[in-house]
């Protein structure tokens, strides 16, 4: 469960202070499937970026499965997001220079597991992606769908909580798009907490919850 | 991360951006292999000068006509400037010291050799039998006035000589001139080739009274003196000294410089010549660790978007770091290694083109070479790996 109580963040621009989360109250119980819209410069990546805690408030406090997070150290909050949570980018973020499965593979490097291990469930997982006859194959050998699928493939290996995706379909068109939502779909159909962010209006009807932010504030919370 | 995969991701990374890590580590390579080749060639010389010196004598003592106010020549002594000569009875006072195991007087000069219609100016020692095993010269065949035949007109040819006048029959016996005096041959001196600048095979060597008759003196140029033993040398020194001081009146106007002084002046001198050319190469090293300083800094903008990433999927900045810390690792270690093979490959090429030259790196210089390119290596990753570590995960994510 997310818990945020007056989380804001501040950024200073010269003399400016501009209020990109003003006062957040929010609560996402596990297994929801949140849209968070907004026009854009309305705070809704800085607060998916605090939820993932890749983004430090500098007010409030944040308590992810009843634990307050806010105050741990840089290396437990690396952990926390290692194992209880999955990112995917607008942009994909694949490293260029890995093939798809190391890509898959690099969180399971990161928690130090062995070898071996890694190998079968970088094998599982690319199957059930259906990416098994793409895993030599580099970020660049392959189309904008397929470098999705192997982004949320990475996202979820760690088998997270949580998969928060920023503009997941955003460099994507329209019927990849509605191929890799029905990917992240079918994940929350798991029980994983799907939050997404999106200026998509049609994207954002079909999660079970929207939240409309303007100006750092939550404008409307609305469940269907 | 285990430290295994750490060593294993930074690895794919070196491997996987070839032309810039080729470049990194050819710099490294030549630094480290700068160091092994210069220290070789210093330390190289420094044996030779060593091994030269030795192989005049063992024990040697040189007796110069000049004084010297400290140990050390004064520059008259080498110019041969004094106020009293060195004669051959200075010589015989000093074959009678009781450390002294032999001695030989020595002239020098230069006089035109011919036989049977040959002719060349040739450089003229003019010594007594002692002369050969002092210098530890040998003689190939024949003898130098053996059995008390001091005064006679003996002559020895250096070996290139001896084959240069008769080179169809021996030259023991055959009668040869030296300035229109005519000599025996009595001996050949076995093939040296140079040393210490005189080639042994280009000389004669007559008695010294025949060679100061022939150059119109009555002194002498130096007398070469060899002590006993090691231990003897220094009261040799003090005994030479005492005795020439009382022939000369009570003054002292020689000069004694023993071989150990002199090889030890310069063993000291090319020792730290070699330190000198070791550390000029050592600021390459340095330079090879600013590029690659450099060249992480560089990556660590390169790939901002990437530590982003690795950020957002968990790997803390101790990770982050590190990755960056192995990679700088592989380089210059792989930089130090092929830099030492190179290295070792240039001292031999210099062994296989001048065989003289014992150009072998010291030991110590290749350690202090791999040392030094290690360690500006992992000095210069710090800086880019903690920036790398430091990088907001937001912002990183954000650059394209």
């Amino acid at each position: 469960m997310i818990e945020l109580t007056g989380i804001t963040r501040i950024f200073h621009m010269g003399e400016q202070s501009i209020y990109a989360l003003d006062h957040i109250d929010l609560e996402i119980q596990n297994g929801e499937y949140v849209a968070i819209m907004g026009p854009s410069g309305s705070g809704k990546s800085t607060l998916l970026n605090v939820i993932g805690l890749l983004d430090k408030p500098d007010d409030g406090s944040y308590r992810l499965d009843g634990k307050t997070v806010t105050d741990l150290s840089e290396a437990e909050q690396a952990q926390i997001r290692r194992e209880k949570i999955g990112f995917v980018f607008q942009s994909f973020h694949l490293v260029p220079r890995l093939t798809a499965a190391e890509n898959i593979e690099l969180p399971l490097i990161l928690s130090g597991l062995a070898a071996a291990e890694r190998k079968q469930r970088v094998n599982d997982t690319l199957r059930a992606f259906d990416l098994s006859d793409r895993a030599a194959h580099r970020p660049s050998e392959l189309s904008g769908g397929q470098r999705q699928r192997v982004a949320i493939a990475r996202a979820t290996i760690m088998q997270p909580t949580a998969i928060l995706a920023d503009e997941p379909t955003g460099n994507l068109d329209h019927q990849i798009g509605v191929e890799v939502i029905a990917l992240l779909e079918n994940l929350h159909q798991t029980g994983t907490t799907l939050i997404v962010v999106t200026h998509d209006r049609e994207l954002g009807d079909r999660a079970h919850r929207q939240l409309m932010l303007r100006d750092g504030k939550i404008m409307t919370d609305k469940k269907t | 991360m285990t430290l295994a995969d750490t060593f294993f991701l930074s690895f794919k990374t070196v491997v996987s951006y070839r032309l810039r890590s080729v470049l990194i580590i050819l710099a490294m390579t030549l630094g480290v292999a700068a160091v092994v080749v210069l220290t070789a060639l210093g330390d190289g010389a420094r044996k030779y000068v060593v091994n030269q010196f030795s192989s005049i004598g063992t024990n040697l003592l040189v007796v110069m006509p000049g004084r010297a106010e400290t140990t050390g020549a004064f520059p008259g002594a080498v110019l041969g400037q004094t106020p009293r000569d060195l004669t051959l009875k200075d010589a015989q006072l000093l074959g009678r010291l009781p450390q002294v195991r032999r001695y030989a007087p020595l002239n020098v000069g230069e006089a035109e050799l011919s036989a049977s219609n040959r002719l060349r100016e040739v450089t003229v020692l003019g010594s007594n039998e002692e002369l050969i095993p002092i210098r530890h010269m040998k003689l190939a065949q024949g003898g130098f006035l053996k059995h008390g035949a001091d005064y006679s007109a003996q002559i020895v040819l250096g070996s290139k000589l001896a084959s240069e006048f008769f080179p169809l029959t021996s030259a023991i016996g055959q009668r040869i001139r030296l300035n229109e005096r005519r000599f025996l041959v009595s001996g050949v001196l076995a093939p040296q080739g140079k040393t210490m600048g005189h080639n042994t095979d280009e000389i004669v060597i007559i008695p010294v009274e025949q060679a100061q008759s022939l150059f119109n003196t009555t002194s002498l140029f130096r007398i070469l003196v060899e002590a006993k033993s090691h231990d003897a040398i220094e009261p040799a020194k003090e005994a030479i000294l005492e005795t020439l001081k009382q022939s000369h009146d009570g003054e002292e106007d020689i000069t004694v410089i023993t071989q150990d002084a002199i090889l030890a002046t310069f063993d000291r001198i090319l020792h730290a010549l070699t330190l000198a050319v070791a550390g000029i190469a050592a600021i390459s090293l340095i330079v090879a660790g600013i590029l690659v300083m450099n060249v992480m800094l560089v990556a660590v903008n390169q790939r901002t978007s990437e530590i982003g990433l690795l950020k957002a999927i968990g790997a803390p900045a101790a990770d982050i770091r590190f990755l960056f810390f192995a990679e700088a690792m592989w380089l210059s270690t792989a930089g130090a290694a092929f830099g030492f093979l190179v290295g070792q490959l240039g001292s031999l090429m210099l062994r296989l083109a001048y065989p003289d030259l014992p150009a072998w790196a010291p030991a110590w210089a290749s350690i202090a070479g791999i040392t030094v390119a290690l360690l500006t290596g992992i000095l210069a990753s710090i800086l880019p790996a903690n920036k790398a570590a430091r990088l907001d995960a937001v912002q990183a994510l954000s650059k394209k």
